[in-house]
């Protein structure tokens, strides 16, 4: 990787080069590319049983695939991508390697818990995909009981082990952070002078350590109960398989929080830095973080409109899922009065975040139709949810993702990735996940369940765009995979703030030193300072990039 | 830059961060404990109030002697562990070992109760699970059966976190012979008598829910 003969100065990935000393580093920095490295890995294997779900889905008749593999596939692609891609995605890679900088510290609180985290993590990992290589499982990501409990006969157990050990590596990370955020910020750093994406990772930490454990103690008992008998999930023991639900989706309707609250304080930092403007209603951006986590607790019923609750219990989740949208727009409305009149530059993770705004925006106010109990019970368990949650999770935590790495890839390696392939593949990705996504609301409102494989052949059109769509968006995500490997050995050295950005990050080498800075820093100012003249700012040819070709 | 000693980690300025950290970090971790078995209560909530009858019947066979003696002892074993971080705080290491090995031999009589309370129920075919033969009149079988079921699954997993704190004490009592729990290391005194109050604290609770649910009128057994 490092290509020049003359001496470099130390830093974090120098420092030493054995695989011990990447596997038994306390470092923050190394840990988090170790999680990059597991993520990455994770996303093209749910990548890829989504490939096949996008290729049995060309026709109407189920002729690629039988049932059970396609059932065994839209399950894999779920857990897969929610419990091992985008829950630890932006915390576990971007996190932790930021949240020391930004509070200029020298490591996490606990770094051998982190270590320890990322172990949890890669074990998990590791039992699920036994289980796909053993034969896979089909109670989808949900493990809805009875089914899970009593009635499938897959590698249900050995994929509750993954999913449970990687939920404490949630868990310890949340704790990590938190803990982090509070004791270890810089001389001068009051919360007010927290970056954005400190708030919103403080924001998910709080939902990682209330909300994990109690899917943790769910998927106990299913295991249990598969195990034992212990039937707190089975009528014919006396248990009630709603329960399951209730425990379920007391976690993973704030776990979606965990997913793009990270998402949101990467886009507060792209949209602040790119467009040189301390973003608008600071105070507001930071606490919708919070209303969310805390309204996010209290709306798990609306995933169970048709479940038999009580209509009543029905109508206040109904109403509280409305209330998450106004810290939602809180945040979109913010942003978007930042980019008002400001100087605004369109480099790679800019077009991610705008990306983000908008595709959140969707994903958000088609959630509100699911909110509606009567809308809900018409679309529920209909391509319209799964649209839905994939502007979410897709649209919005991958996209604010690949900004985020994008922005601190220079902070993260000392390279430059290339501008115009990465602008390239921003577009195709854009482009892309519209196509794949979008006929999805059409087909969901027109009642095609989700989960089958056959359906009738006046949906073929919409299904096909929605493939071709996925190849797209396929090639799109190929691109970044193959240019920042790349970089790695031909990008342009990286100064230490490319971006002309503000943040503690950014006052410090690229990459930086083990310990992160020479000097503790002390804040006097607050964060996003920007001046109003550019002195740091140079045009893209003086940053030392290679002019690109156009794309 | 501070100096860096062996007890003070190198993510660290000064001892009282250090401290805070490990404190707060402690704290954090036992929220989540609340939150796991957080989960447990809200079954057992949904279960007796779905079964009130058979919760008392199958309340009126827990041995409600038993379970007073080893609530006194694990009460008692929390009183042994506060002072143990009392004279881990003061450094008095004799006193500390002494403190840790009751707090030790506490912990082992509570198991050892649980133990033969989970036995006599085994012979009274109270087992609901595991393919044991169960026994409980037909009109009742189903609640009697998610009492037993929510018994042992939560006495359960306390028993594990007992059995877990046990470890962790003997760690702490290798320490102390070392010498190694003084001063700014007492910091992990304290944080494992917090996670031992907790577990106590637990017990607390588990106790009237599974042991004195209806009022007694006469014999049980």
């Amino acid at each position: 990787m490092i290509t020049s003969s003359s001496p470099q100065p130390r830093n974090y990935l120098n420092v030493a080069y054995t695989v011990s000393s990447w596997l038994f580093t306390l470092d923050h920095k190394r840990i988090a590319i170790l999680y990059l490295l597991g993520i990455t890995f994770m996303f093209v294997i749910g990548g890829l049983a989504a490939t096949f779900v996008r290729l049995e889905l060309m026709t109407p008749q189920g002729d690629l695939l039988e049932s059970e593999t396609y059932n065994k596939l839209f399950t894999i692609h779920g857990i897969i991508m929610v419990f091992f891609f985008l829950i630890p995605a932006i915390p576990a890679v971007l996190g932790n390697f930021l949240l020391p900088l930004m509070l200029g510290a020298r490591d996490l609180a606990l770094p051998r818990i982190n270590l320890l985290s990322w172990y949890l993590f890669m074990i998990g990992g590791l039992f699920t995909i036994w289980a796909i290589l053993a034969g896979g499982v089909d109670t989808g990501w949900t493990f809805y009981t009875p089914y899970s409990s009593t009635y499938s006969n897959t590698y249900v157990m050995a994929t509750a082990v993954g999913v449970f050990v990687s939920g404490f590596s949630s868990i310890l990370t949340g704790l990590n952070f938190i803990v982090t955020t509070h004791t270890m910020r810089a001389p001068g750093q009051t919360w007010f002078r927290l970056p954005l994406f400190v708030w919103s990772m403080y924001a998910t930490s709080l939902i990682q350590i209330l909300g994990t454990p109690v899917v943790a103690v769910a998927i106990l008992l299913v295991g249990l109960e598969r195990l034992f008998g212990i039937g707190i999930f089975d009528p014919s023991m006396g248990g009630d398989p709603l329960l399951f639900q209730h425990l379920f989706w007391f976690y993973s309707h704030p776990a979606v929080y965990i997913m793009v609250l990270p998402a949101f304080g990467v886009v507060s930092e792209l949209v602040a830095t790119f467009s040189r403007r301390r973003p608008f209603g600071y105070a507001f951006i930071g606490f919708s973080s919070f209303a969310i986590a805390v309204l996010g607790f209290l709306v798990w019923g609306h995933h169970m409109f048709t479940s038999g609750q009580s209509i009543y219990a029905g109508l206040i989740f109904s109403m509280i899922s409305f209330l998450v949208a106004i810290p939602s727009a809180i945040k979109v409305f913010n942003w978007t009065a930042t980019l008002y009149k400001a100087s605004i530059s369109y480099d790679t993770p800019m077009l991610y975040a705008l990306g983000f705004i908008g595709l959140f925006t969707i994903g958000g106010l088609t959630g509100l139709f699911l909110a509606a109990a009567a809308v809900d019970v018409h679309v529920h368990d209909t391509y319209f949810v799964v649209a839905h949650f994939h502007y979410i999770m897709v649209g919005g935590t991958v996209m604010a993702y690949l900004g985020g790495i994008h922005y601190w890839w220079p902070k993260m390696t000392g390279r430059m990735y290339p501008e115009g392939w990465a602008r390239f593949s921003a577009i195709l990705v854009f482009v892309g996940f519209n196509l794949t996504f979008s006929p999805q609301f059409v087909l969901g409102y027109l009642g095609m369940p989700r989960r089958y494989h056959v359906y009738p052949e006046e949906w073929q059109v919409l299904n096909v765009m929605s493939s071709a769509g996925a190849s797209i968006l396929a090639v799109g995500y190929f691109f970044p995979l193959t240019y920042l490997i790349w970089s790695l050995r031909y990008g342009p050295k990286a100064p230490d703030n490319p971006f002309g950005a503000t943040g503690l990050e950014w006052k410090t080498p690229s990459p930086p030193p083990t310990y992160n800075f020479d000097e503790q820093p002390v804040v006097e100012e607050e964060v996003y300072n920007f001046v109003p003249e550019d002195t740091e700012r140079k045009p893209r040819e003086e940053r030392g990039e290679v002019p690109h070709a156009r794309a | 830059m501070p100096e860096h000693d062996g007890a003070l980690a190198h993510q660290f300025h000064d001892y009282g961060q250090q401290r805070r950290a490990a404190e707060l970090a402690m704290w954090v971790f036992l929220v989540t404990e609340f939150m796991f078995f957080g989960g447990l209560f809200l079954a057992y909530l949904v279960y007796r109030y779905r079964y009130p009858a058979e919760f008392a019947l199958g309340s009126q066979t827990m041995d409600v002697v038993l379970g007073t003696i080893n609530t006194l002892v694990l009460l008692t074993s929390s009183l042994t562990m506060a002072l143990a971080v009392h004279a881990a705080t003061v450094s008095n290491r004799r006193m500390l070992i002494l403190l840790l090995w009751g707090t030790i031999f506490l912990g082992t009589v509570f198991l050892g109760i649980k133990a033969y309370e989970y036995h006599h129920k085994y012979v009274k075919h109270h087992v609901p699970f595991a393919g044991q033969e169960f026994h409980a009149e037909p009109e009742h079988r189903l609640g009697l059966a998610t009492f037993y079921n929510l018994y042992f699954l939560m006495t359960g997993v306390h028993a594990l976190h007992m059995i877990i704190g046990i470890g962790l004490m003997l760690v702490l009592v290798v320490a102390a012979y070392r010498g190694g729990l003084t001063g700014p290391r007492s910091i992990v005194v304290h944080n494992s008598g917090l996670y031992w109050h907790f577990v106590d604290l637990v017990w607390v609770y588990l106790f009237p829910f599974f042991y004195l649910v209806a009022a007694r009128g006469g014999g049980h057994g």
